[in-house]
């Protein structure tokens, strides 16, 4: 469960040029379930990912997960509160906690498959040869074993998306964040996506994805709608 | 903390693997660094082995060298000297020694004439190498010599000097003292100047002193005293041949600044992936940190191993024609190599760090970008 | 004023080392006032990333710091045949007022660079930064250092004349002068030794307690200090004597050369590891009442004291090795 309590994230705070991208939110997220965040452009909804995904922290307001155990950190009544904790804690609770799926898949060109879907592994410390085991499986899962050692850049847009699904999951996170998953793929794609957005929802991961495309607004398989305008939560 | 280990394995991987994929534009950092490496190295390592040969003559070289000074210059001293300085307490040995320059005109070379400690053979010489080259004359062949009345004297070459060290036997003739005598002008009573040995190196600069009490027209000239001004003369030149070099430094170091804070909207992009996908900024800090270590270690060594050529096996032929203004007969250097922790260090400090100091904030400033950033970037 | 490279290195280095200190000074200054953990404020966040900066900047520092203090050793020893009298580092250090200033400057420095960083380590290790403000006050007192050490380096490099007369190891760590130096050295070898087994013994017994009771870090730390002085004055006093196999040469400075295998550099390595460690150790027991560090720095606090305790456990057993294996004979000089 994430619950964010009264959020506000200030761009540019104190200049003329101040932008209230979040204005404050209140939510709970569930455990378990998909929800979508839906909602127009600059509306705030990749600011209110990246909040609670531990990327940013708000100006203001409480963001509390969990689940989540992390050394060094306290927790009362199995909470941890993320909003006052520096980046270095903040990325090792991201490191476990979620995965991330992007719009532009965001691979490293240059580089194989194999080696991209291990990138987010490697601060882990996690031994290497593990972490390959994991990533081969992983990718015999997804129908992409046999492209192992493709440079990325070779790759059609259906399979850069599945690589980046397999990297969000290399450390095994409990959740996954999407910001605009489907931007870039057909109908039938995209429906495959969701087909593998229900199948992870299934092992117990709690998905969280933004976007406006209908195909995943209207899909089946989510269990919750948040629609959101100017920064504030409207549903 | 084994895992800790395994992590900075992890992210070196990922360094190596970054650097292969930016081939070119890291070899041409690399290239530029080996190459002031390269600049530095040899000019230590030069001055450096040159000052040792010059040590090492030295070193055999009388505790004390009396000369005579009449008005202020070099002039003969009388062989009567030597019984005076010889009674003096702590002397054990003073001997005359006969040695001038000789002014070639054909070659237009100078030669350092000696006569040697048995008083050498009438009529035949021994040349150094340089000699021997210059006057293309070689075992068993004729050299005259012109003598101050201008007539010639005939010697014959009977053998040429191997030795060490060229840089200071290269433009030597061993000579008998009567041919010395007669090229010279020199009168009976008279030599060049006087060699002193004492028995307590603790007291030579006493008996110098009385040496100068006894005969104030003479000037005693110390082992030590030349030893140090060799070292500080080298060291001078060394130090100003790499405040020469500077400037070079300088500009790679500016250009190595430049390099690592202008990064290409490429490189931005992958490092706004690594912290979007769970680097944290001192992972980033890290990758840059091995990076900068395998381009300014392996540039640093690559420079160290090429100077070693260029200087003891090569001979310094880049040097070549800067020295060879030191001399008409350039001896063709055969330097002893040798190379100590000290000059490494010295050239780690001089290169290395720099390059480090330089390179620290830019990757800082690389290292701290958003992790969200990468979300909006369209 | 002499013109060597390896003091131009040193002057580049100091120069370096001066600058990124004064640089990070003035955000340590910013911090000290402006910080506020519980912010999310762009100025807090902006802080917090120039805490990263100052970190690597300080571990650079600390390593060049470490190689220009054996560089400036080295040089020193170099460059003995330019002053009269001198016979190793010992001599040139003494051609002018400020070489042995300039010598602990570097020592102290260096030992202040990594208790710093043995601070940072922890605070780094717990959510809340709590030692921000204890690290950055140390850095701001340690930035003076550094500069006095940069400036009194250049004093004693600009005043190295080659016409001073120097008195070196043989007369400055001699039994027969009248300096401290030469007091250390005269102390009769079997109670100079007595002292240094003592205050070994007495650290690891208080490194012990440390460890198991978590009671007397302050004196842990004063302890390792102690060691430090004592053994360096043991270096002078007995343990070169077993290196030079020499009744009266007590230089701490030749036992470097490579005559005998550089063997000066594993033992200082040890004793600066050792010190430095050690007093972390006992700053790390000041902290272990903070709340949020309660998990993590009882761990930290074991490994450093594991770390001094070895270091000098090594020290220890090489020099009585030494002396073991030695046939040369001291007691009765
Ligand atoms: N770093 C920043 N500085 C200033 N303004 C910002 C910054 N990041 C985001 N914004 C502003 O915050 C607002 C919300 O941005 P956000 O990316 O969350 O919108 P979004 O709902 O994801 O839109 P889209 O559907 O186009 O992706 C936008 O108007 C954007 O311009
Ligand atoms: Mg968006």
């Amino acid at each position: 469960m994430i619950s964010v309590v009264d959020v506000r994230k200030v761009f540019n705070a104190g200049k003329a040029n101040e932008y209230i991208a979040l204005d404050g939110v209140q939510l709970d997220i569930e455990k378990g379930r998909i929800t979508v965040i839906k909602g127009p452009s600059g509306s705030g909804k990749t600011t209110l990912l990246s909040v609670i995904g531990c990327m940013a922290r708000p100006s203001s307001g409480r963001i509390r997960l969990s689940g989540v155990s992390v050394e060094g950190i306290p927790d009362d009544e199995g909470y941890v509160e993320t909003t006052s904790l520096p980046e270095r804690f903040l990325t090792q609770i991201r490191r476990k906690t979620f995965g991330f799926i992007f719009q532009q898949y965001n691979l490293v060109a240059g580089m194989t498959v194999i080696e991209n879907v291990m990138l987010p592994a490697y601060p882990t410390g996690e031994a290497y040869s593990a972490v390959r085991n994991r990533a081969e499986d992983l990718l015999k899962i997804f129908g992409l074993y046999s492209r192992l050692d493709a440079k990325v850049q070779w790759l059609s847009g259906g399979e850069s998306q599945r690589v980046s699904i397999v990297r969000a999951l290399i450390n095994n996170p409990s959740g996954i964040i999407a910001d605009e998953p489907t931007a870039h793929l057909d109908t039938k794609l995209s429906s495959e996506f969701m087909n593998i957005i229900e199948s992870l929802n299934r092992e117990g991961r709690t998905i969280i994805i933004a976007s406006h495309d209908p195909v995943v607004c209207e899909s089946s398989v989510i269990h919750r709608v948040v629609e959101m305008r100017d920064g504030k939560v409207i549903r | 903390m084994n895992s800790r280990i395994e992590i900075q394995r992890n992210i070196l991987d990922f360094t190596l693997s970054s650097l292969l994929r930016r081939k070119t534009k890291n070899a041409v950092l690399m290239v530029v660094f080996t190459i002031v490496v390269f600049m530095l190295a040899s000019i230590i390592f030069f001055t450096n082995a040159v000052k040792r040969e010059a040590v090492a003559v030295l070193q055999n070289s009388p505790d004390i060298v009396v000369q005579r000074l009449s008005a202020g210059r070099h002039d003969l001293i009388p062989a009567d000297y030597i019984k005076t300085i010889t009674d003096m307490k702590g002397v054990v040995s003073v001997k005359g020694r006969h040695w001038g320059y000789y002014f070639e005109p054909a070659a237009s070379a100078n030669f350092t004439l000696v006569v040697p400690d048995d008083g050498g053979e009438e009529g035949r010489i021994v040349a150094g190498k340089g000699v021997s080259r210059t006057m293309r004359a070689g075992d068993g062949d004729i050299l005259p010599l012109k003598s101050y009345k201008g007539e010639w004297v005939v010697l014959s070459i009977k053998g040429v000097l191997k030795s060490d060290s060229e840089l200071v036997s290269s433009d030597l003739i061993e000579i008998s003292e009567k041919d010395f005598r007669k090229i010279f002008g020199i009168p009976k009573d008279r030599f060049t100047d006087l060699s002193v040995t004492v028995r307590n190196p603790k007291e030579t600069l006493t008996i110098a002193k009385k040496i100068k009490d006894s005969f104030p027209d003479t000037r005693p000239i110390l082992r030590s005293e030349v030893l140090r001004t060799y070292d500080s003369l080298f060291n001078w030149r060394s130090g100003l041949l790499l405040i020469i070099a500077a400037g070079a430094v300088l500009a790679f170091i500016i250009f190595a600044f430049d390099r690592a804070s202008g990064l290409s909207a490429e490189e931005r992009r992958e490092i706004g992936i690594l912290k979007a996908i769970g680097w944290e900024t001192s992972d980033v800090i890290a990758f840059k940190f091995w990076e900068g270590l395998v381009i300014s270690l392996s540039s640093f060594m690559a420079g160290i191993i090429l100077a070693y050529f260029h200087v003891f096996v090569a001979y310094a032929p880049l040097f070549e024609p800067v020295l060879k203004g030191w001399a008409v007969l350039y001896p063709e250097f055969r330097l002893v190599p040798f190379i100590d922790p000290f000059q490494i260090a010295t050239l780690f400090f001089l290169t290395v760090l720099p390059y480090t100091a330089a390179t620290i904030i830019p990757s800082w400033r690389s290292a701290v970008v958003d992790p969200d950033q990468i979300m909006r970037s369209q | 004023m002499i013109l060597h490279p390896a003091i131009i290195a040193l002057y580049l280095s100091s120069f370096i080392s001066v600058a990124l200190l004064i640089y990070s000074s003035s955000f340590a200054a910013m911090i000290l006032r402006k910080w506020d953990i519980g912010s999310g404020s762009e100025l807090q966040l902006s802080l917090e990333r120039r805490t990263y900066l100052i970190s690597v900047i300080l571990s650079y520092l600390f390593f060049f710091q470490f190689l220009s203090l054996f560089l400036f050793i080295y040089t020193a020893d170099n460059l003995h045949n330019l002053f009269t009298g001198s016979m190793c580092a010992a001599g040139t250090l003494n051609v002018n007022q400020y070489g042995y200033p300039v010598l602990v400057l570097k020592i102290v420095n260096f030992i202040l660079a990594g208790v710093w960083l043995i601070i940072n380590r922890i605070d780094i290790s717990a959510h809340d930064y709590p030692l921000i403000k204890n690290k950055y006050s140390l850095l701001l007192f340690v930035a003076p250092l550094m500069i006095a050490e940069s400036a009194l380096q250049t004093a004693y490099f600009m005043g190295l004349n080659a016409d001073v007369i120097t008195s070196c190891c043989g007369s400055l760590f001699s039994s027969d002068s009248t300096n401290i130096t030469s007091e250390i050295a005269s102390l009769p070898s079997l109670q100079a030794k007595a002292v240094f087994y003592i205050s070994m013994t007495l650290t690891l017994a208080a490194g012990i307690v440390l460890c198991y009771k978590n009671k007397g870090g302050l004196l842990f730390s004063i302890l390792s200090l102690l060691s430090f002085v004592i053994s360096v004055a043991a270096l002078i006093s007995f343990i070169s004597l077993y290196y030079y196999e020499l009744p009266t040469h007590h230089c701490p400075f030749c036992i470097l050369q490579s005559e005998y295998g550089y063997a000066g550099y594993y033992l200082y390595l040890t004793l600066l590891c050792g010190v430095v460690t050690g007093i972390g150790a006992g700053i790390a027991g000041r902290f272990s009442n903070i709340k949020s560090l309660a998990p993590v720095i009882l761990v930290i606090q074991k490994k450093l004291i594991i770390a001094s305790l070895l270091s000098y456990g090594i020290f220890t057993a090489i020099v009585t090795l030494k002396m073991i294996l030695s046939d040369f004979i001291l007691e009765g000089y």
